[in-house]
């Protein structure tokens, strides 16, 4: 291997890393809070490059109608469960964040779609539509769910995951697309080309990692998610909602997950299922962070993505493998050094 | 009646499933569906035991199944061996590799382990799809049908008895080890894990074995496939397929192997008819079975998070320990002559960070002598006492039992030099009956391993096993709860049963945490009355308690700690009038 081709693997990886990092800090934002080691992360990533590039097509992507659908079921999850306790102030709630919401996007994206108002448009349409879908999964899947172990609500998150993937082959379909580049520009560094795109990945992770630490530094709220993560009692009985908590931190990984499907759309030829490696992908990074740190993880994904270029030069067949079962020792460093106690059943 | 029903519904049950295709009533296409739902029970029995018995969740083990059916597939397809012959091989094969991924595996704790299993499972089916003397994702086509003399085993009614008869077989041999001497070591762990090893059971190692065990029951599920379909592809040992097993798991009833039947049916007839039904609803195809997959899942761990078989068939029967003969017993241990030198603590320290909980403590306990560990809360009292039982290391001093230096010592180390306790917080088996709980005590006692076990040639020693918990229970007064779940008693009697327990391994020394907390006046009176009793055969007593009546009445010697420093010894009287020990309890006088 010569240093250009060396280089070209890491620009390969760092920009690989870059989108792995933002889908794994979502990860770990989602178990922080929630204890939720949330599967269908990569869904989001998928769904919303898939958005992106109908609307460059100019056809009105079905996203709405799964987000309406998704928008019912959270409805009805909500009543069935808080049957007995329904305000109007819940009721109120649920009209206009699960129907009232996904019916106006989806109005919108079928007057906006024909019109290709060009890539911004595009692309805050894209994550208008997927954020929402975060908080409304919290809610069908994981809130009835938020007292049990950390086992049962992984297992709940396969589930939400095999549904996500079978709704995606139903409102997207098999044919995979791929996006056009945020910056189509190019230039050389040595015998190096450097893409616009990759810098452009670049530039957004970082601004979005920083903007990532401020918000829990700095703000009350995100404070309030931390003290959530560290103790969930403790939070509840200074009068934290946790439900809240919970709700906002998919949102944000809804978001983190929209953006990073924007920044791949282009890189690849994304499929309704391509989000699953992506996702596990990241999760390896998120758990050589302990599920727990945000740097360490950020510095894993990044890790993960140059491994993985490596991989894909020497022994291209076993990519997959060798990035997967680099998580053994891994997992059982940590498990010697960071075990984790469940909480007693 | 019930009984005898109970007794006899099984075999009636498993033989008329044998006979059920040969009668014409059933179609062949249920017949093809109950040979898929047989091959996935016997993974799905894997993942009972491994789950819902041993707290192990595994997303991975279609990763098994693999390899079962590739072992197969690749003897058959290029060496031509016979499909019989390749069977063991396929066992054998998946049993190096699971022991191999299982040393690592059962070693992760809490949510790291099931995250290893996806990470292996994964790996495993790159792996297969990618090697090309496996086929690479093409499969391996033309794997010859079982045979039996000329004829083919081709008909799915045929292949049906072949498929039921494993999973008959398969149920009889796990239901005999879970009930057997192994099986309950492996039961207590995932409730009380403090518990299994103060009694001798070594964690990693019957983790292992569960883990090996599912394995090969996966491993035999790929087998029966790869000779059913006839071909091999990498899809079906996914971790999609994976996440499937563990939902039959899930849905029948983690912990209950007749539950893995139901849930594998559940699973495979729900899919079966969702291909059949939701593509003629939407209009085109598509993997719509997958939705529905993921909502069932999550709804059952929504609403029925134990399952289907609780719901349907209620709580599991109560064990039917097996009756011992007259004058089944176990050999009595020889105890030392009263007087001798048993345990010697020889400035034990302890710290945790900077707090020292453990100063240099000094004492000795002879033998049939009744100790007392008293002192005020956070003297140190507990912390003495687990490090003399090996829950956790000193930091410096020396501990001797019986000369044997305990200085890195385990628990089940302490619990084969004949040190028997009890817990502070009571660690017990909820869903196991009081006299498997007692029982487990006697771990140490039998010798069975999972074979003898699993054929049922255990029954002598079980019989001997329990004949010891029940005269504990007697002792202890609980001989009419024995077949109760545990979980089921007050706390006074739980730490009764602990008392029990911890004379079932026949203990020299015997050591209880406050055993007299929660207990009523005469259940203290009786305690009181049992210890001297135990005094009296030969068996010391190191007591941690806060009840001064009970201590001071039957102690011989009381050891006092303030703040992890020994502050007075000395007989009860003494110990009384003790200037530093009333100021320590009572404050200064100034």
């Amino acid at each position: 291997m010569d240093t250009t081709i060396f280089l070209f693997l890491l620009q390969d990886g760092v920009i690989n890393g870059a989108v792995y990092a933002l889908v794994a800090i979502a990860l770990v934002l989602v178990f922080a809070v929630t204890r939720v080691i949330f599967v269908p992360q990569g869904e989001f990533v998928a769904f919303a490059a898939l958005t992106v590039a109908a609307l460059e097509n100019g056809i009105a992507p079905s996203t709405p109608w799964l987000l309406l659908a998704l928008g019912i079921l959270a409805a009805i999850s909500d009543i069935v469960w808080h049957f007995r306790d329904l305000t109007w102030k819940r009721l109120l709630r649920i009209a206009v964040f699960d129907l009232a919401l996904p019916v106006v996007l989806l109005l919108l994206t079928q007057a906006l779609a024909p019109m290709k108002l060009g890539q911004a448009v595009n692309i805050l349409l894209a994550i208008a539509l997927i954020t929402p879908m975060g908080p409304m999964i919290y809610r069908i899947a994981f809130e009835p769910l938020a007292h049990s172990s950390v086992l049962v609500l992984l297992m709940a998150a396969f589930g939400v995951h095999f549904s996500l993937i079978g709704l995606g082959l139903v409102f997207f379909g098999p044919e995979g697309s791929g996006t056009t580049p945020l910056s189509s520009a190019s230039f050389s560094l040595g015998d190096l080309v450097v893409t616009g795109q990759s810098v452009a990945v670049l530039i957004v992770t970082a601004v979005l990692l920083v903007l990532f630490a401020l918000f829990f530094g700095r703000t009350l709220l995100g404070k309030a998610l931390r003290a959530c993560s560290s103790n969930r009692i403790g939070a509840r009985l200074v009068g934290i909602p946790t439900s809240v908590a919970g709700q906002f931190s998919f949102a944000i990984a809804a978001l983190l997950g929209a953006v990073s499907g924007i920044l791949v759309g282009p890189l690849m030829t994304v499929f309704y299922d391509s989000g699953f490696l992506i996702g596990l992908k990241a999760f390896v990074a998120a758990i050589i962070g302990g599920l727990v740190s945000y740097p360490l993880t950020v510095i894993a994904a990044l890790g993960v993505g140059f491994a993985e270029a490596l991989f894909s030069f020497w022994a291209s067949n076993f990519k997959e493998v060798l990035v997967f079962t680099l998580i053994i020792p891994v997992l059982a460093w940590r498990s010697i050094y960071a075990p984790y106690h469940e909480e007693s059943e | 009646m019930m009984a005898a029903l109970r007794s006899f519904a099984p075999p009636i049950v498993a033989a008329a499933l044998l006979i059920a295709p040969f009668t014409g009533w059933l179609p062949d296409y249920w017949v093809t569906l109950f040979n898929y739902i047989g091959i996935s029970s016997l993974v799905a029995i894997g993942l009972v035991l491994l789950t819902g018995v041993g707290g192990m969740t595994s997303f991975g083990q279609s990763a098994f199944v693999g390899f079962g059916a590739y072992t197969t597939g690749v003897l058959t397809v290029h060496f031509g061996v016979s499909p019989w012959l390749t069977l063991p091989a396929a066992l054998v094969v998946t049993m190096i590799v699971a022991a191999a991924v299982g040393a690592v595996t059962v070693r992760l704790s809490g949510h790291y382990l099931p995250l290893a299993t996806i990470a292996w499972g994964i790996a495993f089916f790159y792996m297969f799809g990618n090697i090309s003397w496996l086929g690479a994702h093409d499969g391996l086509p033309g794997i010859p049908a079982l045979r039996v003399g000329t004829h083919q085993l081709i008909d799915p009614k045929e292949y049906f008895v072949v498929v039921w008869i494993a999973v008959v077989l398969a149920v009889i041999a796990t239901q005999n080890l879970l009930n057997g001497r192994v099986g309950r070591a492996v039961r207590a762990l995932r409730r009380s894990t403090r518990a299994a090893e103060a009694f001798g059971v070594n964690t990693a190692g019957a983790k292992l074995m569960v883990f090996v065990y599912a394995a090969m029951l996966a491993g035999l599920a790929g087998w029966l496939y790869a000779h059913f379909q006839r071909s091999v592809s990498p899809g079906p040992f996914g971790v999609v397929a994976g996440t499937e097993y563990l939902l039959m798991a899930v849905l029948g009833g983690a912990g209950r192997v007749y539950g893995a039947i139901l849930g594998a049916a559940g699973i495979t007839v729900l899919r079966d008819q969702l291909q059949n039904l939701l593509p003629w609803l939407f209009g085109h195809t598509g993997n719509f079975e997958s939705i529905a997959y993921g909502a069932v899942l999550v709804l059952v761990l929504q609403t029925a998070s134990n399952g289907l078989w609780p719901i349907l068939f209620g709580p599991p029967p109560p064990p039917k320990p097996p009756t011992p003969r007259d004058g089944d017993q176990l050999p009595a241990k020889v105890l030392p002559a009263p007087g001798v030198r048993l345990l010697q603590v020889q400035d034990a320290r302890k710290n945790f960070g900077g707090l020292v909980a453990v100063n240099n403590v000094n004492f000795e306990v002879e033998s049939s002598r009744i100790i007392g560990l008293i002192g005020p809360n956070g003297a140190g009292k507990s912390t003495t006492f687990n490090l003399i039982t090996g829950a956790l290391p000193l930091t410096s001093g020396a501990i001797a039992f019986e000369g044997h230096p305990l200085q890195a010592q385990t628990p089940q180390r302490a619990a084969a030099l004949g040190l028997g306790r009890t817990f502070q917080h009571v660690e017990i088996v909820p869903d196991m009956s009081v006299i498997e709980n007692v029982a487990l005590g006697a771990n140490l006692l039998g010798h069975a391993g999972v074979f003898r076990a699993m054929l049922k040639l255990d029954r002598a020693e079980e019989a001997k096993l329990f004949a010891t918990a029940r005269r504990q229970l007697e002792r202890v007064g609980l001989a009419d709860v024995a077949m109760q779940p545990a979980g089921t008693l007050a706390l006074g009697q739980l730490r009764l049963v602990e008392v029990a327990r911890a004379l079932c391994l026949n203990p020299i020394l015997l050591l209880l945490d406050e055993p007299a907390a929660g207990l009523r006046v005469g259940e203290k009176k009786a305690l009181a009355k049992l210890l001297r009793e135990v005094r009296s055969e030969g068996v010391s007593v190191l007591l941690v308690e806060h009840d001064m009546d009970f201590v001071m009445s039957l102690a011989d010697h009381l050891v006092v700690l303030d703040f992890g420093t020994k502050i007075a010894e000395g007989v009860p009287a003494d110990i009384r009038k003790n200037p530093a020990v009333l100021e320590a309890y009572l404050g200064g006088v100034s």
